[in-house]
């Protein structure tokens, strides 16, 4: 359709004859265009340069260019799967049960996968499955993406294929075989059914070849002992939850001890039950986690700890060896005659690497028929033999090993004299080792064979006799890596893969059970019988033992930490960063040294001015082996004339540079033997530590650990050991806890989560920090911040020493101060608490965000960043917090955290969360936190969501125990459990009612969700 | 006023023979003529000190807060510190301006400017530090309660902080237009004698078209009033409201009902202190001692000593709570406050804050021009101290002794403490070449009664008058 309408221009078209309107008609340009003067300068137009063409071009390509540059933005690359794998949902967590064991830890587990890739440990809850995950198996998933892994087999420090590597081994072989020497498998304890069974086939195969077990830290002395009585080289599962004595001499089982994994057994005894809890003693030489959870303590040097062993051995088989004397030999006796009538309740235990010592312990338990002591389903994980390893090195010097294939093991770190393996190395015509990473030993062999992690691999395991396990794998090969098991079955002529392998082999083991269930429940329990003793010559080892003569200068005793164990995860910066549970230094290894001691040598540990810790350096000599610039800390509990140095440390290869700390002990590891007579001489400067905890003692805050003994607990009202502070009240003192300064929410509707924790059982062994850490993707902020206090751990575990002997005789000093000044003036009486005893008691809190009904925290934030839910959780809005501190510097429990710099992405960070790799282990369900904001505790709001969702989509009821945070979780020492307290059937709630229940500084008045169950100490 | 005589023991409060011409030519001199060499040297130092700040403040926003030396269990240190200090500075502007303005202090006229230059100058340092002290300061304006598009998300008026945004703005609004209508009449004097177009130009635009007709002058003496008024609350309230940043917390050492009055009372304290110290200066660089004279700095000291004396009551009734209340964590904070590991601080607090005002009873120091420029320099020393120990030994020691450290300050610390001193000297050093630095118009109202000159005149024609 037209339109008849008429458009006015201008006033000028009325008129009809205006020349104006007939022009412009004509002419859209009225004036005439200059063309003529521009173009006629002919000379400036052609020495100009830019063509109009040219001009065009410009202004096209920089147009384009601005725009296209204008449209940029971030891209993120997501691709979808183009085939879904088979159960496989985004955002839908998949578990597989698994079982670990890498040559010094073991675990049965349950690994956590997101998208196809691990992130998680858990414990596998199976019947059956008994050895929970400690801190370092926890960590282990980070070490899987360590971008510093082996990622391809190399031969001679070149980039080869698996063919070639396979084709050098075998001719190798075939050429040790034509020379007449010998072919050495040199591995770690495998503890492996099907394993055992390829090496076995390929010792048949080869005449010449033999195989070698080479424990790291050595258990050979033990192993040798039960051996000569039971004929077995394996070790004692000991069942401490029916022992209700327990004594200790030097066996750290709460930490490594034989493999550790005692603590869910040793905690069962330990809450006080119808007024009964087991009774701990402990002799030992250096401070560890089970000499700080026993009741009685006796610093000891190792030396009369023989002496103490001898004695007890007396007492209890009525037997009459001579003893010379020795520390506290009156506590020893009457521990000795306590555990003679404890009678099959009793056990002793040994960490005495002596053979003569374990015999003892044999001795001692055969007579008290020790229930806690049972020769069935025995311990495989340690197998090495000291002669065995030695004679290896002595063959290998000779000349006559041809070709020597290593697995899991890194002698040139771990052997005491690693430079004669390194030179007789080099009369190895060819070596391999198999290895995740480039380290010491690998990278001087002749083929380094990229070794896939344990999350990578199919394999068996027989933690104990008689029990089976896979370890399976969860993820793809990340790199081009090959089990020492599948080069084994090529070299042994075996048709398809270890997998194949294994199954045909699991199936002649796991009777009565199928493949499909046994690798879904990841473990299975199959009988295993006690071992029947021969008649074993008790009385000339006590003898020889009471006979040892201690060495001159200071015994230095070696120990493996929490944190890195052996040393085969240094490249771990969770476990780098993870406080030590008894120091809380990390970072780091030290020689320990008791106070007085430290005076006569002039050791010195002091606080500087921003609260890091420094510490003098120490040269130390052992049989000639030297270690220099050792740093020292002064140990509370430190026993007279012993030192502590813990092993794992030191290692330099394969390493990031921020994680090549500490010494290496293993240099000083003669014989394999721990303890080593050392001369210790004041070195030059200080060592600058990452101390998280600076002030060592409680000041006599009875009220922030509750504790009490077990007759108290018994004999006495609730009230008087459980006491709830009071106020006033319209001049009426009432308790604390009923007085509100807000109207109370109603809060019986819906969840409302409690996590109770129970300071009898927790052992400090900080499996629960490093769940937690890898739960909450909690960055690793490196030595210098968590020295600078600026640790980021969302979950700690607060260790205190008590000042006066006891924790009691602090509250009572404080309580008797009496003005400022004099003997009891509270001036210089706070000052004494701020030192700790020298064989202090110790008790563990572990703290985290208790997630305060009444929070300080969330009254002060300006921007309403911190806020409460209806389930009981502290909220922590990330996106709106902007970083004012105030709410941590309200929180009572110092548990907010603070982003100080960028963690994530940073090459001033360059931890995991700076790499690619790295980044994989993060948890897609937390969000990596920005720098400036504030972060803490969660309660773990991503797992309850997740549970709370997943019951509400099957339309069912939620039961008591799917509530779970990655610390309840990760405690196998049942200390903390977590819950809804609103439901009635729930273990919390029965927790939360009863009488040791109380929430830390109650009288402050925030009300957490988090309480803590008064400590019984059974004195 | 001017038909109000003082009696005769009042002394004089502008002293020399001067007209109201002079009292023109004295305020309009600095403004007028050029900087000496000593005030660019001044003013190169302080400009220097402002940009190294500058630079703290870059790097600490592009790096983070991990520059400074603050911790897990200290997270607040030089920051507040600095922040709490340069606000109780900006307190003695208001007073000597609103509060000695309704109690008819003549005195007053001659200081007010330049204190109330100072109170801004030094709320605009203590406005600085709750902005870079957060992790995140480009979101700092969701202190604000804005209508926003983040959800139903507002502030939290529960917290403190939020009301310390309030009062801060409140006030330094406040003191702006209380301090900018004085200046129109003496702004309207420069204008008046400016010869440079330019110059005129400015002070036509600053001056607000000031016309000193009487209706002028009637509206300014009312608008006087009336924000005297309301800036009097404001005296008390701000930095009352800072103590509750500390008071309503749960920490032992923080959380004391005395803090409102003895806050107001340091901040006084140090108010006062720094206009000595600054005018101590001014008066002898700008000539005009005839102006601010012994006087005045001895009134200024007696009300040192007494907020002074004031604070000293307040710490020893703080200890004496710590210790009557029974609770071993309060107790225990007050303790460690003065014999812990940071005992100098406390005793450094003690000793500039308690101690050397309490020489001001003499008056022979209390008259003397460099023994009160030593303490205002010494009480401004233990003001800062003060907030020091009150925020870092409070926290670095609190209720669970697995938390407790240390805290030591990193150059940026220091740096942007520098900076802000720097940056307070830019400021004042500028007003004091460009403003009228003494209410001129002010202090000509009192001429006639409190003029040297025209008292002795009276003096004369009251005893020609008898004779």
């Amino acid at each position: 359709m037209s339109s008849n309408k008429k458009y006015w221009k201008s006033v000028e078209e009325l008129n009809e004859n205006s020349s104006i309107v007939e022009a412009l008609r004509n002419n859209e340009f009225v004036e005439e265009i200059p063309t003529n003067e521009f173009l006629s300068d002919a000379e400036s137009l052609s020495n100009s340069s830019t063509s109009r063409r040219d001009f065009l071009k410009y202004v096209g390509f920089s147009t384009a260019a601005a725009t296209l540059v204008a449209c940029e933005g971030p891209v993120h690359k997501s691709i979808p799967y183009v085939l879904q794998p088979e159960q496989i949902i985004p955002g839908v967590a998949d578990y597989y049960a698994t079982s670990v064991f890498d040559g010094f830890d073991f675990a049965n587990l349950l690994v956590k996968t997101r998208e196809g890739r691990p992130i998680k440990i858990d414990n596998n809850t199976m019947p059956g499955a008994k050895f929970a995950a400690n801190a370092r198996i926890h960590a282990s998933v980070l070490s899987m993406y360590d971008s510093m892994r082996l990622k391809q087999p190399k031969i001679a420090g070149k980039t080869a294929t698996w063919a070639d590597v396979d084709s050098n081994i075998k001719s190798g072989i075939t050429m040790a075989k034509s020379n007449g020497k010998q072919v050495v498998l040199l591995t770690n304890t495998l503890a492996s059914p099907s394993t055992e069974k390829l090496i076995g086939e390929f010792l048949a195969k080869n005449p010449n070849a033999k195989h070698v077990i080479y424990d790291a830290v050595s258990s050979s002395e033990t192993l040798d002992a039960f051996e000569m009585v039971y004929g077995e080289r394996a070790l004692v599962d000991y069942d401490f939850s029916k022992a209700s004595l327990i004594v200790s001499v030097d066996a750290d089982f709460l930490g490594d001890w034989q493999g550790g994994s005692y603590d869910s057994s040793y905690s069962k005894g330990r809450i006080p039950n119808n007024g009964k809890m087991s009774r701990h003693f402990q002799l030992e030489a250096n401070m560890t986690l089970s000499g700080a959870a026993a009741d009685k303590r006796f610093p000891m040097t190792v030396a009369n700890q023989k002496q103490a062993l001898v004695k007890i051995y007396n007492i209890v088989t009525n037997s009459s060896v001579a003893t010379s004397k020795f520390d506290n030999e009156d506590a020893v006796i009457k521990a000795a005659q306590q555990l003679k009538a404890a009678g099959s309740k009793g056990v002793l235990v040994s960490g005495i690497e002596d053979k003569n010592a374990q015999l003892l312990v044999l001795a001692i338990n055969q007579a008290l028929s020790s229930e806690a002591f049972t020769t069935a389903g025995t311990r495989q994980i340690r197998k090495g033999s000291n002669a065995k390893v030695t004679q290896l090195l002595a063959d290998m010097k000779a000349g006559t090993v041809g070709t020597l294939v290593m697995s899991g093991v890194n002698p040139v770190y771990t052997l005491p004299n690693s430079g004669d393996f390194v030179s007789a190395l080099k009369k190895v015509a060819l070596s391999i080792s198999f290895s995740l990473k480039e380290d010491e030993t690998a990278s001087l062999t002749t083929i380094a064979a990229a070794a896939p992690h344990y999350l990578e691999s199919w394999n068996d395991v027989a933690i104990v006799k008689g029990s089976y396990g896979i370890t399976q794998p969860t993820i793809r090969p990340l790199f081009d890596t090959k089990q020492f098991q599948e080069v084994l079955m090529s070299l042994n002529g075996n048709a398809g893969s270890y997998y194949d392998y294994l199954k045909a082999n699991a199936s002649s083991i796991v009777s009565g059970s199928t493949w499909n269930k046994v690798l879904h429940d990841g473990i299975y329990v199959g009988v295993s019988s006690p071992a029947s003793a021969s008649p074993a010559d008790y009385t000339t080892a006590a003898n020889t033992l009471a006979a040892s003569k201690r060495a001159a200068g200071f015994e230095l005793v070696m120990y493996t930490k929490t944190g890195l164990g052996d040393g085969q995860q240094a490249n771990n910066p969770w476990l780098q960063e993870f406080p030590d549970p008894i120091t809380r230094v990390s970072w780091d290894n030290y020689v320990t040294v008791s106070r007085k001691d430290a005076e006569k040598l002039g050791l010195e540990n002091h606080n500087v001015a921003d609260g890091g810790l420094n510490g003098s350096y120490v040269t130390l000599t052992v049989n000639g082996a030297t270690l220099e610039n050792v740093p020292v800390i002064i140990q509370p509990g430190q026993a007279l004339g012993t030192l502590g140095l813990a092993f794992g440390y030191g290692k330099k290869a394969a390493l990031k540079e921020a994680m090549q700390v500490g010494v290496n002990a293993y240099t000083l590891y003669n014989n394999f033997n721990n303890v080593q007579s050392a001369t210790i001489k004041k070195a030059a400067g200080e060592h600058e530590f990452a101390c998280v905890q600076s002030q060592k003692t409680l000041m006599g805050r009875g009220d922030i650990i509750k504790e009490t003994t077990l007759e108290i607990f018994n004999t006495k009202d609730a009230a008087e050991w459980n006491e709830v502070p009071k106020v006033s009240l319209d001049h009426k003192e009432v308790d604390a806890t009923s007085v509100d300064l807000w109207t109370p929410f109603d809060r019986s509707v819906g969840h409302h989560f409690n996590l109770s924790i129970d300071l009898n059982a927790c052992t400090g062994c900080g499996a629960c920090v490093i769940a937690c850490h890898a739960e909450n993707n909690v960055p690793v902020v490196g030595k210098e911040e968590v020295r600078r206090s600026r640790d980021m751990h969302w979950l700690r575990i607060d260790r205190y020493y008590s000042s006066e002997d006891t924790f009691a005789h602090d509250n009572e000093k404080k309580e008797n101060f009496k003005g400022l000044f004099g003997d009891k003036g509270s001036l210089g009486g706070f000052g004494e608490m701020e030192q700790a005893a020298d064989n202090p008691q110790v008790a563990f809190q572990p703290v985290m965000c208790q997630h305060c009904n009444h929070a300080p925290c969330e009254t002060v934030c300006p921007v309403a960043a911190t806020s409460h839910s209806r389930q009981g959780q502290n909220h922590m809005a990330y996106n709106r917090c902007v970083g004012t501190r105030y709410c941590a510097n309200n929180c009572p429990y110092k548990v907010r955290r603070f982003n100080w710099f960028l963690y994530n992405k940073n090459n001033e960070f360059d931890y995991h969360m700076n790499d690619d790799l790295g980044r994989m282990v993060l948890n897609p369900d937390v969000n990596a936190r920005s720098r400036g904001v504030m972060e803490k505790c969660s309660m773990c709001i991503q797992m309850t969501q997740a549970t709370i969702l997943s019951a509400k989509r099957d339309g069912r009821a939620i039961v008591d125990g799917e509530f779970q945070t990655a610390c309840s979780n990760a405690c196998s020492s049942g200390a903390m459990i977590f819950g809804d307290v609103n439901d009635e059937a729930s273990k919390v709630k029965a927790l939360a009612e009863e009488d040791r229940m109380y929430h830390l500084l109650e009288h402050v008045g925030t009300k957490p969700n988090v309480f803590y169950h008064v400590k019984v100490r059974n004195t | 006023m001017s038909h109000i005589y003082d009696a005769n023991i009042r002394k004089p409060l502008v002293i020399g023979d001067k007209s109201y011409h002079d009292v023109t030519v004295d305020v309009a001199a600095p403004v007028e003529g050029k900087a000496n060499k000593h005030w660019w040297i001044v003013f190169s130092i302080a400009l220097a000190a402002f940009l190294w700040g500058v630079s703290c403040i870059i790097y600490t926003i592009s790096t983070g807060i991990g520059t400074w030396g603050l911790n897990k269990t200290v997270g607040w240190a030089w920051d507040i510190t600095n922040f709490v200090w340069w606000v109780g500075i900006g307190h003695a502007g208001t007073l000597i301006s609103a509060v000695l303005l309704l109690f008819r202090q003549r005195w007053r006229m001659a200081i007010n400017r330049s204190a109330e230059a100072m109170t801004i100058f030094s709320v605009i340092q203590a406005g600085l530090f709750p902005i870079i002290h957060m992790g995140r300061p480009w979101l700092a304006y969701w202190v604000l309660p804005i209508p926003n598009q983040f959800g139903s998300l507002w502030v939290n008026f529960n917290s403190p902080l939020l009301w310390d945004v309030f009062a801060i703005s409140t006030y330094l609004s406040v003191s702006l237009v209380f301090w900018w209508t004085g200046l129109l009449p003496d702004f309207a004097m420069i204008r008046d004698r400016a010869v440079n177009p330019f110059q005129k130009r400015i002070y036509t635009i600053l001056s607000f078209g000031w016309s000193g007709r009487a209706k002028d002058w009637q509206r300014f003496e009312e608008v006087s009033l009336v924000l005297a008024g309301l800036a009097t609350p404001l005296v008390l309230s701000v930095h009352t409201i800072v103590s509750m940043d500390f008071a309503t917390s749960v920490i032992p050492g923080w959380h004391t009902t005395i803090f409102p009055p003895y806050f107001v009372a340091g901040a006084v304290f140090s108010g006062f202190a720094m206009v000595n110290t600054l005018l101590i200066i001014m008066r002898k660089v700008s000539n005009l001692e005839a102006y601010i004279t012994i006087q005045h700095i001895e009134l200024m000291n007696i009300i040192i000593m007494i907020t002074g004396s004031i604070v000293g009551v307040a710490y020893i009734t703080e200890l004496f709570i710590a210790w009557y209340s029974g609770v071993e964590y309060e107790q225990y904070a007050f303790l460690n406050r003065a014999t812990g590991p940071y005992w100098w601080a406390y005793w450094s607090m003690m000793t500039c804050n308690v101690f050397s005002p309490q020489f001001m009873w003499f008056k022979k120091l209390r008259t003397s021009i460099m023994f009160s420029f030593i303490i205002s320099i010494v009480v401004n020393i233990g003001m800062w101290f003060e907030r020091f120990v009150i925020i870092v030994t409070s926290l670095h020691r609190d209720y669970l002794p697995s938390s407790w450290t240390m805290f030591s300050p990193t150059f940026v610390d220091i740096g942007i403490f520098i900076g802000t001193i720097g940056f307070f000297f830019v400021l004042f050093l500028l007003y004091a070449r460009t403003f009228p630095v003494i209410a001129q118009a002010e202090v000509k109202t009192i001429l006639k009664a409190t003029g040297e000159k025209y008292i002795r005149e009276r003096e004369a024609n009251k005893h020609s008058h008898h004779e």
